[in-house]
This record gives structure tokens, sequence and C-alpha cells, in this order.
């Protein structure tokens, strides 16, 4: 008997239809993957099983018998547990808080702190129930979120990409955890986008595509290249890369500390880092080590740091305001797209204001026409698809913002181009387009400084890989001198103690 | 079981007609009022919304009232736009009074008009002083402007009081609190003999219109606007945060210094204790009615002034109390907040079993790919 | 000696409306929803404990009218904001200035009324005691029950589930969504708790402290109340601290103004206004500190998604 069974799942939304006819089988013990890129409709799915949204066609069974699981809590009911991609937890409570919140209320708390160590110790996801939330790392409130999911027993665990925020060896460990649940009975339902995470760990795959099931397998009898054409529908696009030529340093932060702003964050200490022209700086690292606030160092947005610490072009600038940085040459893309690199609310045309003088006179009075202007070249260009230059920034998907954001800082002819999470949550063929214009700048001679969480991505445009880890910056190695292994050591800070010479693992770099 | 749920699209139209929507609902639940009091409802209505307009008089009142309504709702536009929370125009205004009154009150009787000047930019400036104060705490102690500005109208009001029962008193008003009447060289001229009407309408529409330009058509006015939707974008572009605070500010203090001014050296024409008569929070309504656009203010002003000079002749046509003015432009308000979110929302009723589900549909599909701050910073209603 | 325990109790009788009112605000904001409309709910409470009160004579009956009557404006306040996601800054402001005017109008009538007898409240055998009896025990049942229910709001959210759900809703409504917490009916709970206190303060101030209508008699206690809620770091002890520490500064300026101090009364009348501008600067100097203790959804509007 499967532990569950999903028959012809369909989840329309206004625009989009998430899930069309999917089914699923998922036996008792299994580790099953789902796999698809991101807005393929997993995540629609897991919801769908965990109740908290309803599908509008479709039969769900559970143990053989036909459930409807309405909300969270009858899911929960039922067995159904669901460790979420954006960690759901609560800041201002402690970890036992946090878990009795998500547990039946009639257990009390000091019951949910005895047990909470017991299953710590039993699974090795060590953490402390009386520490409040907010002093907790990031992989450290991902054991929180398991542990909740384990709480109440669960006989399905589902989880949303959960190594996402974690170093290698962290996601070993994770590992070894869900194994020995599954040895237990539990079955796992693992999404992911991550094909060599889900050959080594799951016994069953499901790939969806575009709302759809495109495939069925065993993830241990296929290639990264078979379950990538299951999942995209064609081998990703491979980008064109010449050897760099470099120039000269054109970005250099030497020695820069500074002192966290916000209670949450983390404060630089001694960074060091060059980008010089024609080079692509690749900077690794979980997020939430310290690139967020080197990012508005180098951006201006905090421009606290000690003179001298960043320079451009031999000039000093750290603590130039970030239009003095523009007109140096410098272009920023951040990570937060809506928000911060646009205003929500404001039209693609006004968006272009935020960081481009065209449109603006001597007199600061603005000339709507020359904006606007500048806006559809930008769209066209792109190819970002709006329903032209008053399109509200709001109303554009990820991806196609994104290009927009992108495109207008590549537009302006940037001498040092700084970009965060340049592809995140964008389809494989527009981050294809988006990591191809980034070497372009780089051919061009511009300095590219690139952050971001996916080592694939990294080790594929990067000319030189720095890590970041707890607020400081490892040293720069060439991506063929730094295996996967050993970059993951230095995630979590350990290339201080392993300074002995770097070993050439060319071999083990990620699928490109 | 009710759900409200995020409509997909807006149209314009149906965001153009929420306040025209509130002002309908207002006066069915004014004309309802009317009956509950044992009042004819049409002739109440009549009071309100015809009689405001239907003579040279009675215009000219209603320009008269409209007036400080204007200037300071046009000032709170620039304030709200740049998220600056501005709450205390009411004493910005007793400030902007007490600048130009105790200028006025030692005023030569034989200077010519132009003394008028130099009095209203001493009301402009004692309510630029008194949002400096704002400021000033905010830049410096990150003290909430909300609070401060509140606070700060009592103070306003105390040292009002305390100058006229005071050092101003007039020592020939028979104890009354109340300063000498400022002589007519420093009187706000009048637009038309015989009517009440001033030049202070006149500079309240420039005022409008400066407001109009630079939020819509200068490259400072795009930066205080970036400021107040998303103070990380701001940062990103590199506008000053610290800039667009003092501007808000400032603005917004000289707009309703401005107005005290004109209201001293106007109508009044000396200072006592009523001077302060609610228009720097009625002027609040008059900018969100207003959309927080110069345009719509003109009209919101208007309307608010209409409430005005309703409430009066309701008390003293029908013997109703005045009070029901300030029920009638709270009423105008909350059915415009109401109308607001249904434009950008539809409550829908649901049967019971639909009903557990505990999240409606957003017309995207699951936020995949949409970072988590997404849906915290699209917040804002005035935009 | 008997001087001083007249201040205390004094202090202790107009802190007591503030804290009422800061303690429900304190609910509201546990919850993530910053009530602007505060000011509003009290007069409303004002003036229909007033108006029952001189109906029936009854302060029980005054205290359940003006609870009822708060509650309904923060209900309205709570369908718009979270309801229909109106914006909390706007549309509280606009519920205290519907509250003032609609306040008004209903105490028309009642401006020139008095409530005969009040009663005179003294707890048996303490009453006595020197300067004790003066200072703690001849009070209102309220200035007790306020004690009380400071204990039990600090109770609540320590160490109860509900407690913990509110926090919950008013630190990440989001995650608690995730969780399937009702993060709408959470929030509306809580704002109509805290207009409910809002209004019994409010009635508070009409019934017991200065027992009679006045068109605006809160005369911005509600705004006070709302920076207690800051003062305190949403702490419900240091809350009813910080309310006494006001109330005395009410009292001291009285206690001036009545002993022919050289000054004018109106500028000892600021000294609560100007306090409350000091304290507030001194509180938010540090940012940080503040973030840490503030509930981090606080005035940010939260809409369900999928």
């Amino acid at each position: 008997m499967w532990r569950l069974e999903l028959a012809d799942i369909t989840k329309r939304y206004a625009r989009v239809v998430a899930n069309d006819g999917v089914s699923l089988r998922i036996a008792p013990g299994a580790i099953h993957a789902l796999l698809g890129e991101n807005g393929a409709g997993k995540s629609t799915l897991m919801k769908i099983i965990h109740g908290s949204v309803r599908p509008d066609a479709g039969e769900m069974r559970w143990d053989g018998a036909v459930v409807r699981a309405g909300s969270p809590q009858q899911a929960r009911a039922l067995g159904v547990a669901m460790v979420f991609q954006h960690l759901s937890l609560f800041e201002s409570l402690t970890v036992a808080e946090n878990v009795w919140l998500g547990v039946d209320p009639r257990v009390s708390l000091d019951a949910v702190t005895d047990r909470l160590f017991l299953l710590a110790g039993e699974y090795g996801l060590e953490v402390d129930p009386h520490r409040p939330m907010h002093a907790l790392t990031v992989g450290e409130r991902q054991r929180v979120e398991i542990l909740r999911g384990l709480f109440a027993d669960p006989k399905l665990l589902i989880l949303d990409e959960p190594t996402s925020v974690l170093d290698p060896q962290s996601v070993t460990k994770l590992f070894v955890a869900l194994r020995k649940l599954a040895s237990r009975g539990c079955s796992i339902l693992y999404a992911s986008h991550k094909l060599e995470e889900i050959r080594a760990l799951c016994q069953r795959c499901t790939v969806l595509r575009a709302g759809r099931v495109t495939g069925e397998c065993e993830p241990a009898n296929e290639t990264n290249a078979s379950l990538s054409r299951m999942m995209i529908g064609a081998e990703p696009a491979v980008v064109e890369r010449a050897p760099p030529r470099l120039g000269d340093v054109a970005l250099a932060v030497r020695g820069l500390n500074l002192v966290k702003s916000d209670p949450f964050g983390v404060s630089l200490a001694g960074v060091d880092l060059s980008v010089r022209a024609g080079e692509v700086v690749g900077v690794a690292g979980v997020s939430g080590n310290g690139q967020a606030e080197l990012l508005a160092a180098i951006s201006g947005e905090d421009a606290r740091g000690d003179p001298g610490a960043i320079s451009l072009f031999g000039q000093d600038i750290t603590r130039a305001a970030p239009r003095r940085r523009r007109a140096l040459g410098l272009r920023f893309v951040p990570e937060e797209r809506l928000g911060r690199a646009a205003v929500p609310s404001f039209s693609l045309a006004k968006n272009m204001l935020l960081t481009r003088g065209e449109g603006v006179d001597r007199a600061g009075m603005l000339c709507p026409r020359t904006l606007r202007g500048e806006a559809r070249r930008v769209i066209e260009r792109f190819s970002v698809k709006a329903s032209g230059p008053d399109a509200a920034a709001q109303s554009l998907s990820g991806g196609n913002l994104q290009r927009f954001i992108m495109g207008r800082e590549i537009d302006a002819k940037p001498r040092v181009f700084v970009v965060a999470q340049p592809t995140w949550g964008v389809d494989v063929g527009a981050a294809a387009v988006l990591r191809g214009e980034i070497l372009k700048l780089r051919d061009h001679g511009c300095a590219v400084l690139v952050v971001s969480e996916e080592l694939e991505e990294l080790y594929e445009i990067s000319d030189t890989l720095v890590v970041m880890a707890a607020g400081r910056v490892s040293p720069p190695r060439k991506p063929q001198d730094l295996s996967v292994a050993q970059l993951g050591e230095w995630m979590s800070g350990g290339w201080a103690a392993a300074a002995a010479p770097a070993r050439s693992h060319g071999d083990q770099h990620a699928p490109g | 079981m009710l759900r409200v749920e995020l409509r997909p699209e807006i149209s314009n139209l149906r965001s153009a007609s929420a306040p025209v929507l509130a002002l309908f609902a207002t006066s069915i639940v004014g004309a309802i009022l009317f009956v509950c009091l044992g009042k004819d409802p049409a002739r109440g209505l009549e009071l309100f919304f015809v009689e405001p307009v239907s003579s040279a008089s009675a215009l000219s009142e209603l320009a008269l009232k409209a007036t400080p309504l204007l200037l300071i709702g046009v000032g709170l536009c620039i304030a709200f736009r740049a998220n600056v929370w501005n709450i205390g125009a009411e004493g910005q205004f007793v400030l902007g009074a007490i600048g130009s009154g105790g200028l006025a009150m030692r005023m030569p009787a034989g200077a010519g008009h132009w003394v008028i000047v130099p009095i209203l930019l001493a009301g402009a400036l004692g309510g630029m002083l008194w949002a400096a104060i704002v400021a000033e705490l905010r830049d410096r102690f990150h003290a909430n402007e909300i609070l401060v500005s509140l606070m700060l109208v009592y103070v306003a009001e105390l040292l009002l009081d305390y100058l006229v029962y005071g050092p101003w008193r007039d020592p020939q008003g028979y104890n009354f609190p109340q300063t000498i009447t400022f002589p007519p060289n420093a009187a706000v001229p009048r637009l038309f003999d015989g009517y009440r009407a001033d030049a202070g309408a006149v500079l309240a529409l420039v005022a409008a219109a400066a407001a109009g330009l630079f939020l819509f058509r200068t490259y400072g006015g795009f930066g205080l606007q970036v400021g107040g939707a998303s103070a990380a974008a701001a940062r990103f572009a590199g506008f000053s945060a610290r800039a667009s605070l003092w501007t808000a500010l400032l603005a917004s203090g000289a707009a309703a210094g401005l107005a005290g001014g004109l209201e001293a050296c106007g109508p009044v024409g000396q200072l006592n204790p009523y001077v302060p008569a609610g228009y720097g929070f009625a002027a609040i309504i008059v900018a969100f009615v207003g959309r927080l656009h110069p345009v719509g203010v003109v009209l919101s002003s208007i309307l608010m002034s209409m409430f005005y000079l309703g409430g009066e002749l309701c008390q003293s046509r029908l013997g109703l109390p005045k009070a029901l003015t300030g029920v009638f432009q709270g009423l105008l308000l909350l059915t415009l907040l109401v109308c607001d979110g249904l434009v950008r929302y539809r409550v829908r009723w649901l049967s019971p079993v639909a009903a557990g589900v505990p999240a409606p549909s957003p017309p995207v599909p699951a936020g995949d790919a949409l970072p988590s701050t997404a849906a915290s910073v699209a917040s804002d209603p005035e935009h | 000696m008997e001087t001083l325990a007249l201040l205390v109790a004094a202090s202790m009788n107009a802190g007591t409306v503030l804290a009422l009112a800061s303690m429900g605000l304190l609910i509201n904001e546990r919850a993530g929803v910053l009530n602007l409309g505060a000011e509003g709910m009290m007069l409303i409470g004002a003036v229909l404990g007033f108006a029952v009160d001189v109906h029936t004579g009854s302060d029980v009956l005054a205290f359940v009218a003006a609870a009822a009557g708060g509650a309904a404006l923060a209900a309205v306040f709570g369908a718009l904001v979270v309801g229909l996601d109106s914006n909390q800054y706007a549309t509280g402001l606009v519920i205290s200035l519907f509250g003032a005017g609609l306040s008004t109008f209903i105490g028309i009538p009642y401006t020139k009324e008095r409530l005969t007898e009040r009663p005179h409240y003294e707890v048996a055998g303490l009453s006595h005691v020197p300067f004790f009896g003066n200072a703690f025990f001849k009070h209102h049942p309220l200035v007790y029950a306020v004690i009380a229910l400071a204990i039990a709001t600090g109770w609540f959210f320590q160490k109860s589930r509900p407690g913990l759900v509110v926090r919950a809703v008013g630190d990440s409504p989001h995650s608690a969504q995730a969780l399937g917490l009702p993060v709408g009916a959470v929030r509306l709970a809580a704002v109509v708790a805290g207009g409910a206190l809002a209004g019994i303060a409010g009635a508070y101030v009409s019934v017991a402290y200065t027992p009679l209508w006045v068109e605006g008699m809160v005369a911005g206690r509600g705004w006070i109340a709302l920076a207690l809620t800051t003062f305190a770091a949403w702490r419900p002890g240091r809350v009813l601290l910080g309310a006494y520490l006001f109330g005395g500064v009410t009292m001291i300026q009285l206690r001036l103004q009545a002993g022919g101090i050289q000054l004018p009364s109106q500028l000892l009348a600021m000294l609560p206004y100007l306090s409350t501008i000091v304290v507030l600067a001194a509180i938010s100097r540090n940012s940080t500190r503040m973030r840490v203790s503030m509930p981090a959804s606080l005035g940010k509007p939260f809409h369900p998604r999928a």
C-alpha cells in the first residue's frame, strides 16, 4: 500500500495552471524526489499535500483511503509535516516555543523541551531549545524547522529546497538524519532542483515542468544530463567563454572592517578583495555571512567604512555616495529586486530614474518623454516582457523584472559591475541569457563581482572564486584549483585552519 | 463566511471612483443621521451641499474656509508622500498664527500695506520652526514623528493660551484672553469689496501648483517619493533619507504656519484661544481624500469647507449641534477607506466547506520565485 | 508625609488611565497592529461611560458601555486594517478624528450634567495605616484591577500558549499563517480587546478621575499611552511603572500650579507633553535595542497569500 497517492491533481490560478493533472505515489519509508525548476509547480503541489492550498480537481489517498486535507491542521493530524523553503520561524521566541506553536496544544512547553533534547540527540540535529531564535545561525534554524517537523512522529515529511541555505558539510549531516528517519518508516518528499543531491539521496523521482509530470525515474540510474532533460526539456545552454584578458585592478577592498548596523546582521572583519578589469570574481558562501554588508559597503548604501578601505580605479570611494560611485562607472544590482532595485508601485520609466540621469535637466526638472524612451529601449534590448514603460515594476514577473534591472545597469556601460544572485528565481533560459550578458561585459573589459549561492553558476562564470564566512573573505582561488569539497570547508570558515597549499581537484567541479 | 481577496487588476476607473462612492455613502449615512435627529434629510443635505455654493457671499465664505485646509493639505501631501507622518500640523498652524500675530500687533499703524509680507513670512517661519523640532528629534534620536508632532500640538495650544492670557493680552480688552485687534495695514488684503475672501486663497492655489510641480516634475520631488515608497530603494539610488525628512517637515510646517498666519491676520484679526479651530487635523482628511495629489486636494479642501459651512448652517437653521461637521468629516474618510479597500480587494461569501482553505489565491502562482519581502513592501495604498 | 502619600495616590490615580489604555495598545502592538485610533476610542468610552452613568447611576454599567463602545470602534478599525489591509497609520488617525467628532456630538446633552454621589472607596483595615493607607488603600477598584491586569498580561504573553500565538502573529504573520495559525482572527481579537481597554480608560477619566464630560477631555492621553508602550519596550510591568511616572509628572505639575508657584499655569501644563517628548527621544535613541524588543511586523500590513 502507498503512503500517499495523488491522482490528477490540478490547480489553476488566474493566469497560470500551477499543477496540471499531476499524479504521484510515495511508498512508506521511501525518499521521493520532486524535481523541477523554480516555478514548475513544486511548491503548489507540496502546499496541496500540506493542506494550505486546495486543488481544483484530483484525488488524494492516504494509506489507501481518500482524504481531503482542507487545512494544515488536518494534514498534520494525518501525519504530514512540512519544512519550508523560507524558514517560517519566529525571531522573538525561543526554539522550544517555536516548536510548541506547531504541535498539539495539550502538550506542555516543558514536555516539548524534553522531547526536543531527545530528538536532537537521536538525529544528530543539536540545538539548544532555550535559545531565542534570533541568536541562531541559518543552519541551526533549519535544524529547528526539521525538528519541528519530526516532533509529531510524522508519516510523511515534506522538505522544500532544504539545502539552499546550507554549506556542503551541513548537507551531508542532513542527509544522514533523513536516511535514518526513512529507515524508521517515515516517507520523505524532497523537493529540489539540485540534481546531484537528488541522485545522492532519493530512491524515486517525479519530475515537473510547467505544472505537468514530465518523467518518473530512479535517480540512481540517471545521469545529470538525463534528469535535466526531463526538468527543462533540453540540455542547458552552455555559455561560451573566452579566456580572460585581465587589465588593471578596478575595484579593491583592503582590510575593510564594518561593525554591523543591524542587530540581526554580520560585522565585516578585515575583508580583502580585488577585481581586475576583464575578470569575473565570484563570491561563494551561505547567505547571511556578510555578503549583504559587503555589497552595501561597495555600493555606497553603507558608507561608514574607514577611508582607504574601498577604492575604485585607485580613487578612495569608501565614504562616497552611491551616485558618485555610479558616476565613476560602478553599477550594482542587488538581490532584492522589488523594494530596493526598483520601487514596486512606480512605473518602469520612473524606475529608470533611480540609477540613471537621462531625463533630468540641469535645473533638476524631469522630462517624462526622455524617461519613457530610455525605459522602452531597455525593455526592447533585453526582451523584457512588460506592457510598456508605464507598467508598474510590481506587475512584472521576477525574471522579467531582473532582466529590466540588469538591463538598466548594463545599458549604462559599467566599468565595474557588481551583482547579487543574478539568476535567482529566473527560469533556465533567461538565466543563461543573463549569465551571457555578464560574460559579455567581462569580455568588454568590465570588472565583475558576482555574489551567488548557486555554486554551479559561480563555477560556470567566475575567473576567480572567493568564499565568505562569518564576515570574512577567503583568499582568491582559480575555480579549477578549488574543489567543491574544499569550498564547502571554506564556507564554514575553514580556510584559516587549512592554509596548506590548495590541492587541485579540477575533475570535481559541479556540473555545468 | 466572508473572505477577502486581492483583485488581480485594479482599473483606473475603479480607483478614481472610490472618492465619489465615499461621498455618496457619506451622504446616505448623513441622511439617516438627519432622520434619526428628527430633521428633514433633504433639507439637511441641502444645507451641506447646496447652500454653501448658492450665493456670492457663501462662495466667499467657502473660499475662506478652504484656504487653510488647502494650504495645510498640500503641505501634508508632500510629507505623507515622503512617508513622514506629520500629524501635528495643528501645532504648526498655531505657531504660524503666533509668529504672524506677534509681528502684526507690533506694526505701526502708519506703515504701508507691504508689511503683510514679512508678517506672513514670520508665520511660515513659525510653522517651520515647530516642524523642525520634530525633524531634529526624529533625525537625531529616531523619535517617532507622529507622537512628537502631536505632543507639540498640545504644547503649541498652551503656548498660545499663555500668551493671550499673559504677556500679549490686550490691556483694554476687559480682561478677555485676546490680543489687540491688528492694525488694518497688517490685514490680509481682500479679493473683492464686501466679501471676506482674501488673497490667502490665491496663495493657497499657487502653493498647490508649486507642490504639484515639485512632486511630479522635479528630480528632488521624485527622490522624496522614492524614500516614501521604499526606504531601501532610496538608499540604493542614493537619495538621502535625511533630506527627505527635513524637506517633508519643513515644507508641511511652512504651509501650516502660513495658513495660521493667514487665519490670524485674515478672518480673525487678532490672537485668541479660538484660533486653533482644528484645520490642522481636518487637513489630514483633506490630504487623504485628495489622494495626496495637489489637484485632488484642491477639490477635497472645497468639499471639506462645505462640511464646515454645512455644520454651521445646521446649527443656525436646524438647531443642530456644530459637532455634526466633525462626524461628517470622519465619516467621509472612513467610507473612503472602505471604498479604497474594496477597490483593491473583493469580499466574497464562501460556503463554510470551501472556506476551510486558509489562504485566498493571488494572481501569481505560489511564491517560488518571489522574494519574501515583496508582499510587505508593496503595501502603500497611496500609489 | 501625608502630603507625599496623597501625591503618590494621585499619581497612581492619574497613571491608571494611562496604564489601562497603554495595556490595550500593548496587546494590539504585540499582535503587530499599531493603533493610532486610541485617542478616539478613549473619547467614545469617556462619553458613553458618562452618559450611561448619568442615566443609570451605575459605574459598572458605565464601564461596560465604555468597553463596548471602544470595542465597537476598534472593530471598525480592525475590519479596515485586518480585513481590507488599509494603511494602519491613516486608518488609526481617521478613527481618532471620527471618535473625537462623534464623542462631541453624542456628548452635547451631557456637558452640563454632573455625576452626583461619587462613591468613596477604601480597603477595610488598611486604609488607616499611616502613609500607606492614604497612598495605596483608598483607590477606585480599577486602580487595583489594572495592577492585576498588568500581571495577567505579563503572564499571558510569557507563559500561556494563546499569548505566544499573539506574539508569533506580531513577529511574523506569514510564518504564523504557514503554521495554520488564524492570523486575521488573532489580530482582530487583539484590536477589539485593546479597544475595549481604551474605552474603559476613557470612562475612567469621565466617571472616576474627573467625573464630568467635556469635549476632548481625554486631552492626548491616548497618544501618551502610545508613547508608553515604546517606553516600556512592550512589557506590561514597565507599562504600569511608566504610567505611574507620567501620572506623577501630571500631579506634580498640578501641585505646583496649586502651590502658587511663580510660573504661568499654561507653561506648567505643558510638562506632561514635554516630558513625553523627552522620554520618547531618550528611549528611541538606541535604535538597535528598539528593533530587538519591538514586535517585528508592527505597523506593517499583512495579507495572507497562498
